[in-house]
């Protein structure tokens, strides 16, 4: 029989808390699973011997400045309707007159600009359809979870012939930037809490390189609070073994091989090419570009945009929040200027950033 | 989710109440009656049937909560 989710949360906790070794330090690499943790307050759960720290897993957050300067830009543009999912709206964008507000697309569409937020990049479809007068952009941010979705919006915008919708793509994919965190000396990560969603369609055999080259234990967790706890659990005891493999602790949706269809289709319209990542500089190979066959569902190269240099907000530290080498808490602004209702950075902005968990976290109390 | 009806390349599913039209364009072999993980309106993995009730199991006890 299997045990209710409670005794077996209960029974995990107690189980990692007699954990009495080195400290150990493991990554959650995924925005969901900060998410999560925070709303069931599993940090508190864990003993000081065990700390989670939060990764590059918050798309949003790990978009950088340029790309919400050059989606602002494009907003401007009359003949442009944007579509993008909700989170971007709220990304402040390079601050150029002190004495204003960063430019956000939320405030881009108070003034007048066509932004619609979008559940899924199917309504871009749609609206492109429905509107052919328009030229239909999406937003196309995201991991290897949203990647396939965006590729198979370009593969139907294609085949029907649709000429008026594009997309501006800063796809990214994980395991590059886990191998450069792996690597890094800034922090030392005793294993990685991997992706659930991100694992689904690559398969666990992405993180191998990881356990193998790196010796980091590697354990793709659920999103249940227990289901993270399991993984949490089950990198704990690979520490405590001395081992590092890949364990798959959500196996019913994760299987070996991934989702290969879901891949296919991500081939077919994406090639891999350098990326930039807010706070960890471009990491070779670790984004998705559009290949050339399909060039003009491309909005970077569909329209001439001119875009002065970007410039962070000043004084955010998200660069090192994402690299899980402070803690939110430690940011000056943390909580003074910056909040989830006045963002000054983009990982306070979305609910899946470690500022903005970690501020529901202080709010909910310990 | 539980998809309760197929379209062509498109399913209805469902989960507590809430109903979506979702592609089916990032998966095979997709029958009523199966549960469904659903990101950004596309089904990205058809659960295997004891993950699927594990699952509901847990939103069970959410629900009761
Ligand atoms: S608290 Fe705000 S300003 Fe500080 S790092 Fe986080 S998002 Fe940036």
């Amino acid at each position: 029989m299997t045990p209710a989710p409670g005794d077996e949360a209960r029974a995990l906790v107690a189980s990692i808390g007699r954990w009495d070794g080195r400290p150990l330090t493991f990554m959650e690499v995924c925005g969901t699973h900060t998410m999560a943790a925070a709303r069931a307050g599993l940090r508190s759960l864990l003993p000081p011997k065990v700390r989670l720290v939060s990764g590059p897993g918050c798309p949003v957050c790990v978009t950088p400045v340029g790309y919400v300067d050059h989606a602002i830009a494009l907003a401007a543009r009359p003949e442009i309707t944007l579509v993008t999912f909700g989170d971007l709206v709220r990304v402040p964008g390079s601050r150029r007159d002190l004495e204003a507000p960063a430019p956000t697309l939320a405030r881009a569409k108070a003034r007048g600009a066509d932004v619609r937020v979008a559940y899924s990049p199917l309504e871009a479809l749609a609206i492109a359809r429905a509107e052919p007068a328009r030229e239909v952009v999406f937003l196309g941010v995201g991991f290897e979870t949203t990647a396939p979705t965006i590729a198979a919006v370009v593969i139907a915008a294609a085949a029907e012939g649709l000429a008026n919708v594009s997309v501006l793509g800063a796809h990214k994919t994980m395991p590059e930037a886990m191998a450069l965190l792996a690597a890094s000396s800034e922090l030392t990560i005793d294993g990685f809490l991997c992706p659930g969603h991100v694992s689904i369609v690559t398969g666990p055999e992405v993180y191998a390189p990881l356990a193998d080259r790196f010796h980091k234990p590697c354990v793709i967790a659920g999103f249940e609070p227990v289901e993270i706890l399991r993984g949490v659990d089950a990198l704990v005891r690979q520490a405590a073994a001395g081992r590092a493999f890949v364990e798959n602790a959500y196996p019913g949706a994760v299987r070996a091989g991934g989702n290969p269809r879901a891949r296919a289709v991500q081939d077919e319209v994406f090639e891999p090419c350098d990326a930039s990542w807010r706070g960890l500089g471009v990491i070779p190979g670790s984004g998705l570009a559009m290949r050339d066959r399909f060039a003009r569902f491309d909005a970077a190269r569909r329209f001439d945009v001119r875009l002065p240099a970007p410039r962070e907000p000043r004084g955010c530290r998200c660069g090192d929040v994402l690299r899980g080498a402070i803690d939110p808490t430690e940011c000056a602004l943390f909580g003074t200027s910056c909040t989830p209702d006045t963002p000054d950075g983009a990982c306070m902005v979305s609910g899946e950033g470690s500022c903005a968990a970690r501020w529901q976290n202080l709010e909910i109390g310990p | 989710m539980r998809v309760v009806a197929i379209d062509g390349a498109t399913a209805r599913v469902e989960s507590a109440g809430v109903s979506l039209s979702v592609s089916l364009a990032l998966v095979d072999d997709v029958a009523v009656g199966d549960h469904v993980i659903v990101h950004a309106g596309f089904a990205i993995t058809v659960l295997s049937p004891e993950e699927a009730r594990e699952t509901l199991a847990i939103f069970a006890r959410l629900g009761e909560a």
